[in-house]
């Protein structure tokens, strides 16, 4: 599903990342843990093609990042849903629009009914029609996690989903992404609540990566 | 580029058209400056066909007739006429020939001379008219009959005078399409510009449509049609607005001057109705350009 060979990332003449090699098998649940400014949102970012790696190869999908064109890696995002950490959405569009937002790009209409439980689910059944600006932190990660879902990619990678969100709606999202998981799409979540990850471990098989020392290591089952 | 990209934007995709932010003050110059430049363009093409014009009627009217003056002593003068008008007559393709009477001499000359010309005392040379067919005539074997009838007459078929003027026609055409195209390559340039201005604006909306699996075609289709439509409708404006101005330009038959007759006629009112979808496409080709260029640049 995503494979990284080698792969390394230099940014502003230092290396974030060095020598990564490792495979997202296709239904795995992955979490990526490490101390900030680690590179966990680079190492997600190299995972949807927004960073090329400077040394090594990324394959997303069995295709080689640097070999695709622009319409190639377009494509290739529409299979994978992303919660980025600064939620960014377009502010003029209402919420239910932006969570519809992949459907829309892609050509494909997303089911009303669909729309509705999932804004339902994530708790924002009521705020349909709010703009962006107008929603608080936490309904803005709630909404961007709904957006990454809504069209059932194979792959979900959340940057901090949860940062912003208390206990309780937290580990909602989480039972989402496990059931998503169950559904065997593949999960990568960014996260340094080690309380959500040991949630997580208790619903499904997470396995639990370690930036390091500019490396990505497999974490051992203690967490 | 495909034809379907043209057939998309004219098509249309409202949820497409969405994705971009309403835009403020930029959408109305965008309309301004296709109105601004199709008016201006109107004029040109105005000028263009009027020039038009002028040179085929100059040239029809000039190459149709040719002047002979004679030049003779008083005594000759009626023989020489009578002779030159006898070559005329048997000269094939010539359907009329005529001396002019002095009244009518007078009047050619008045506007240099005055009323009250003494043309008896003058020694005027005489002029015969001289119109020809379709077919024309040998002006070379013309030319040698009256040097053997009439040693005082000289033709004149008006090339010298015919040539410059057809010229400075053709030259007045010119320079209206040359300034259709610059007006056109301006206006190119504005809406790049403005759409440039446009996409870096929106460079956080673009960002976002690209994370979600949006091709720059669809972005770009998105700032290509709305352009588009901006500039189709003011181009429209501005060509209502400059048909209107050319309309209420002084006739050729009211002021008979050199600079009236600047217009349109008949089926040549239709021409400005080109202008709009010609606008349309120049904003089409150039906010494309613009868009996947400055897409390129962004994500």
């Amino acid at each position: 599903m995503i494979a990284f060979e080698n792969v390394a990332y230099s940014y502003g003449g230092g290396e974030l990342l060095s020598d990564v090699s490792l495979r997202l098998a296709p239904g795995s649940f992955h979490f990526l843990t490490g101390p900030s400014g680690a590179g966990k949102s680079t190492f997600l970012k190299l995972c949807y093609a927004e960073l090329l790696p400077t040394a090594g190869r990324v394959t997303l999908f069995d295709r080689e990042v640097r070999s695709l064109n622009r319409d190639e890696v377009a494509r290739m995002r529409r299979r994978i849903g992303v919660v980025h950490q600064d939620c960014q959405f377009l502010d003029h569009l209402p919420l239910a629009a932006n969570v519809t937002l992949p459907a829309m790009v892609s050509g494909r209409s997303a089911e009303m009914a669909d729309l509705k439980d999932l804004l339902n689910w994530v708790g924002l059944a009521k705020l349909g029609d709010a703009l962006p600006p107008q929603l608080s932190g936490g309904e803005r990660q709630r909404a961007a996690l709904a957006r990454a879902v809504i069209m059932s990619p194979d792959v979900v990678l959340a940057d901090e989903p949860t940062g912003n969100l208390d206990w309780e709606m937290s580990l909602r999202l989480l039972t989402l992404l496990v059931e998503l998981n169950k559904m065997g799409k593949t999960i990568l979540i960014a996260t340094h609540d080690l309380n959500l990850i040991r949630a997580a471990k208790q619903q499904v098989p997470a396995r639990v990566l370690r930036i390091a020392k500019r490396r990505v290591q497999l974490a051992g089952a203690d967490l | 580029m495909k034809l379907s990209a043209i057939t998309d934007v004219l098509r249309g995709d409202k949820q497409a058209d969405r994705v971009v932010p309403p835009s403020g003050h930029t959408a109305w110059l965008t309309s301004f400056t296709a109105a601004a430049m199709t008016f201006l363009a109107v004029f040109a093409l105005a000028l263009s066909l009027a020039a038009g014009r002028l040179a085929d009627r100059w040239g029809d009217a000039l190459a149709r007739s040719a002047t002979i003056r004679i030049s003779a002593p008083a005594g000759q003068m009626d023989a020489q006429t009578r002779a030159v008008l006898d070559v005329l007559a048997t000269t094939p393709g010539i359907v009329r020939a005529r001396a002019m009477e002095d009244a009518e001499q007078r009047a050619l000359l008045e506007p240099w001379f005055g009323p009250d010309l003494p043309l008896d005392a003058l020694p005027i040379p005489r002029l015969i008219e001289v119109t020809e067919d379709a077919e024309g005539y040998d002006s070379e074997g013309l030319r040698q009959r009256l040097a053997a009838e009439a040693p005082g007459a000289v033709l004149d078929d008006h090339t010298r005078w015919r040539k410059p003027l057809a010229v400075a026609a053709g030259r007045l055409r010119m320079l209206g399409l040359t300034s259709i195209l610059l007006i056109g390559g301006a206006m190119a340039a504005m809406i790049t510009l403005a759409a440039n201005a446009s996409l870096a604006a929106n460079s956080q909306v673009i960002r976002v449509l690209r994370l979600v699996g949006a091709r720059d075609a669809y972005i770009a289709r998105a700032f290509v049609r709305r352009f588009t439509l901006r500039a189709l409708i003011g181009s429209a404006v501005g060509a209502v607005c400059g048909m209107i101005g050319v309309a209420f330009l002084p006739s050729a038959d009211m002021a008979g001057g050199f600079l009236t007759g600047l217009g349109f006629q008949g089926a040549g009112w239709l021409w400005p109705f080109l202008l709009p979808p010609l606008a349309a496409m120049t904003a089409f080709l150039a906010t494309r350009f613009a868009a996947l260029r400055k897409l390129k640049e962004l994500t």
